[in-house]
């Protein structure tokens, strides 16, 4: 961390992302988030040089925009941890996850990252913008990780499924492969060949690379 | 059974009486559907294509007491929300043709996957009951069900079966018989989360329109955004806009997509059923089958393995028994000696033009070379095939050898599920370009199409390219390389140039079983049934338009052209004429190579560049129809061009490269 920003503040940051990036914006109204040009938290991000406002239009700066990318990451991170790993129901999922997202700093998140098997997309769907861990695709002591990456004998449950469509999300649960189903990797060449229940099942490493499992022993 | 999209049990006469009771035979891929279907319903069946599809459905009639009952054998479905046209037809038959009993058929060791499935089907509010067949693998693995208070819980009739031996089939039916005579029905529901059930009864509740399914489970469809009965609101409701908007609404309400959450409480409810009724034992020791299906799949033992399987199933039974004993028995005795000369003498005694006389009998004439090789050289080879196949099938070969070539078919854009249409194609090619269906995407139908035409010979053409290598083991290793590697190449090159989506593979593995012969036997005779009615007639076509050719010169004309490139790849001119015949049968192209080389005319490094190029030659007649029909015919025609051109470059290039190292 560069600056030391609030958690309104990142709260705030967060926000901003959603409406601009992740609708294909620029900028955004000050109206449409519902702040008015007092707010505290906006003022601190002012002051920080993290965004710019003008005519009540809002903008991030490139140093908001690493700021905001990393906030939302951080937050998604605390979200697809506390559902994959800590089984948090989804009732709770938000506040908590609002809370823990705070203290993922310096380095945390990347080893959480990486624990969870560098995740795409947070527990609703919504992408998790790839740190620097993932882009190196750090290995290390690892709870989640895509199928793909298990050895042959590994098993575990299936954490989530990150399918790249609905229908093939749909195609996946039709046949058995849920979450929370235990799942075995029997073999990754020539095809990764893995049993869940009493079945068996060949896939591609596409499909392998989309069930993302939670390793036991 | 594999859904090869052609008949399975085709063309026996249906019972005329009336059915006064309809009951569908519901389950996924594997269970035991067939098997169970046959049990019941006997000798009396139809198939026949769904409308407006290509999916086939078998119905039959059974007797059940003194009422007759239509049974109909739906298609695999995996989910009642469907993804492939099977499990739309299967569904549309559910809801559409409303059968008065369901029998929903699961594998009993995989009841924790299936069961969501019997869920769902309960929503239709059809009397239903549950078959846990497979009883026997089930017990193997130390899986013990509590029937009775599984039924109790489900409020259905639980019927444990083990179809292959016919055990428990007496009480099922026993079972059927006392459903047939109810007509109440308390099914039992599953109820989802409040906050689902709170989205699904404000969909059902906006619902006017009537419809032929309960308006719960039109609620749950809409939900789950169905574009079908997305289709039926629009058609059936007063006013589609508002339920439009109160599914809208609904679904923004939920945290997760509909698909997601209703799946997953659906496999809590099943789970939580089966907490109460499962119990596990110490599962039997590994069993040989595990072992072999190990070997199958490692690509150590598993391509060593599949060698051996073409060895002994292509080249020993088919070439060796079906091309060797059987055809020499019923061509070369019973027609060659009694039936040719019958019908040559026959025809010449009523028919005085010798014209006409060549119309049915002589060297092209409908029976001697039409019903001949029909009758006594493609079927016998054709047959043996088929049988080797139904084993291949039955035993849960194919889906591990799809699993040990997928990598290298995604080279070729293709995925392991290929193997069904390709391996089929070593029997009969063009039976095989109807199965490519079951591909997914056009992109992979186009491919295997064109590899089929190009570069897989069938069981009657390599019957007789092996005969005509007899003891001439090298020329026929230098045969086999060249069109392997020409497919591969193909494909290769088909891959990178035809567009469409990467292709994905994602297939169940079923456990190795021992083949049941009268399954074997029943698949068997299904297919040469459905080879005969389909592909005789063109026997019979190809002997009239060769008469036609022959009589009005056409043919000279064609020869004399395709003799240029046949000269140019180094053969006598003589061999032109074997690859104009080659298109009305691909065999008898061979089978001509096969005169041709009696007479002495052919080195061994011509007899190579021949049979090379007339395996990769245009396919057969029958072939080139079915690809029009199920391909189009502006891409049958490119294919056609492409197939011709490669033929004789390749033909071309092996002509200079056997002479450069100067073999023959
Ligand atoms: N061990 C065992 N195998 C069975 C039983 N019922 C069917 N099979 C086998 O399971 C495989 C699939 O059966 P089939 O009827 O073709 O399945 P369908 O796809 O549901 O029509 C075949 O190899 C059958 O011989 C059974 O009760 N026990």
């Amino acid at each position: 961390m560069a600056v030391q920003v609030s958690n309104q503040a990142q709260e705030l940051l967060e926000r901003i992302w959603l409406e601009t990036e992740e609708k294909g914006r620029e900028e955004v109204e000050l109206d449409r988030l519902g702040i008015s040009p007092e707010d505290g938290a906006l003022e601190e991000l002012i002051r920080l040089g993290l965004v710019n406002v003008s005519e009540g239009v809002l903008k991030l700066t490139p140093q908001g925009y690493e700021e905001a990318k990393s906030a939302i990451r951080r937050h998604r991170l605390a979200e697809r941890l506390l559902v994959d790993v800590l089984e948090t129901g989804y009732q709770l999922l938000e506040e908590r996850a609002c809370k823990f997202e705070h203290l993922l700093f310096e380095g945390i998140d990347e080893k959480i990252c990486t624990l969870l098997g560098h995740p795409k997309v947070c527990p609703h769907g919504n992408p998790i913008p790839p740190g620097r861990c993932c882009l190196e695709a750090k290995e290390g002591e690892r709870v989640v990780a895509p199928l793909s990456d298990l050895k042959p004998g590994d098993k575990g449950k299936i954490a989530y499924l990150q399918a790249s469509s609905s229908k093939e999300l749909q195609k996946l649960m039709a046949m058995g492969v849920l979450p929370g189903a235990p799942i075995e990797l029997k073999r990754r060449f020539p095809s990764y060949v893995f049993k869940v229940g009493y079945t068996e099942y060949a896939v591609d490493k596409r499909v392998a690379d989309q069930i993302y499992v939670r390793i036991t022993d | 059974m594999i859904p090869l999209g052609f008949g399975r049990r085709a063309f026996r006469r249906v019972e005329a009486r009336e059915a006064d009771f309809k009951i569908a035979l519901v389950g996924n891929p594997n269970v035991g559907k067939s098997v169970i279907f046959n049990a019941l319903t006997g000798r009396y069946v139809t198939v026949s294509n769904y409308p407006g599809t290509t999916v086939e459905v078998s119905k039959g009639k059974a007797k059940f007491g003194d009422k007759i009952a239509e049974v109909i054998d739906t298609p695999g479905m995996y989910s009642l929300l469907p993804i492939t046209d099977e499990e739309r037809v299967a569904r549309s038959i559910l809801t559409h043709e409303r059968p008065d009993l369901i029998l929903h058929i699961v594998d009993a060791k995989n009841i924790s996957r299936m069961l969501p499935l019997t869920l769902q089907l309960m929503e239709l509010e059809v009397p239903m009951i549950l078959v846990l067949n497979i009883m026997d693998e089930a017990e193997r693995a130390g899986i013990r069900i509590d029937v009775e208070k599984l039924e109790a819980i489900l409020g259905i009739p639980v019927v444990p079966t083990i179809a292959t031996s016919g055990k428990g089939i007496r009480e099922l039916r026993e079972r059927i018989e006392e459903r047939m005579g109810e007509e109440e029905w308390e099914p039992s529901k599953v109820k989802l989360n409040p906050e689902l059930e709170r989205a699904v009864s404000e969909v059902e509740e906006s619902l006017e329109g009537e419809y032929d399914v309960p308006k719960r489970f039109v609620a749950l469809m809409l939900l789950q955004d169905d574009p079908e009965l997305g289709a039926e609101v629009r058609s059936r409701e007063p006013n589609p806009r508002r339920v439009e908007k109160k599914v809208s609404a609904a679904r923004a309400s939920l945290a997760r997509s509909p698909v997601y959450a209703i799946t997953m409480q659906r496999q809590r409810a099943a789970d939580s059923i089966l907490d109460q009724v499962i119990s596990f034992e110490e599962a039997r020791r590994r069993r040989f089958s595990e072992l072999l299906g190990d070997l199958m799949v490692n690509p150590w033992t598993g391509i060593p393995f599949l060698l051996l399987v073409l060895y002994l199933g292509l080249y020993k039974i088919v070439g060796g028994l079906g091309a060797g004993v059987l055809v020499d028995f019923i061509e070369g005795t019973l027609f060659e000696r009694y039936v040719n000369p019958y019908v040559t003498r026959f025809f010449e005694a009523i028919i005085p033009w010798k014209i006409l006389q060549d119309l049915f009998v002589h060297d092209y004439g409908i029976i001697t070379l039409g019903v001949r090789y029909a009758v006594a050289i493609i079927l016998p080879i054709v047959g043996v095939f088929f049988l080797v196949f139904s084993v291949m099938e039955d035993s849960g070969y194919f889906p591990r050898l799809a699993m040990l070539v997928d990598r290298v078919f995604k080279r070729i854009g293709l995925n392991g599920r290929a193997v069904i249409p390709l391996v089929l194609g070593l029997g009969c090619d063009t039976m095989a370009t109807i199965v490519t269906r079951i591909l997914e995407t056009r992109r992979e139908k186009i491919i295997a199409t064109f590899l089929l035409a190009l570069a897989i010979p069938c069981s009657a053409q390599y019957g007789v390219i092996t005969a005509l290598f007899a003891g001439k083991v090298i020329s026929f290793a230098i045969w086999a390389g060249v069109i392997l590697f020409v497919f591969l190449l193909a494909g290769f090159l088909a891959s990178r140039l035809v567009p469409g989506e990467e292709p994905t593979f994602f297939m169940e593995i079923p456990p190795l079983r021992l083949p049941k012969i009268s399954n074997v036997l029943s698949k068997t005779a299904a297919r040469m049934e459905w080879y005969f009615v389909e592909v005789f007639p063109m026997f019979i076509l190809a002997s009239v338009l060769i008469w036609i050719g022959r009589v009005t010169r056409v043919f000279d004309l064609l020869v004399k052209l395709i003799s240029y490139p046949v000269r140019a790849i180094g053969l006598p001119p003589e061999t032109a004429q074997v690859f104009l015949y080659g298109f009305f049968r691909r065999d008898y192209g061979a089978a001509g190579l096969y005169d041709v080389q009696r007479e002495g005319l052919l080195s061994d490094a011509q007899l190579v560049v021949a049979a090379v190029t007339l395996t990769l030659f245009v396919p057969c007649i029958a072939q080139f129809l079915v690809m029009g029909r199920e391909r189009g015919w502006r891409t049958t025609l490119a294919v056609v061009g492409v197939v011709i051109s490669i033929s004789f470059i390749v033909g071309f290039t092996v002509n200079l490269a056997l002479k450069a190292v100067g073999f023959g």
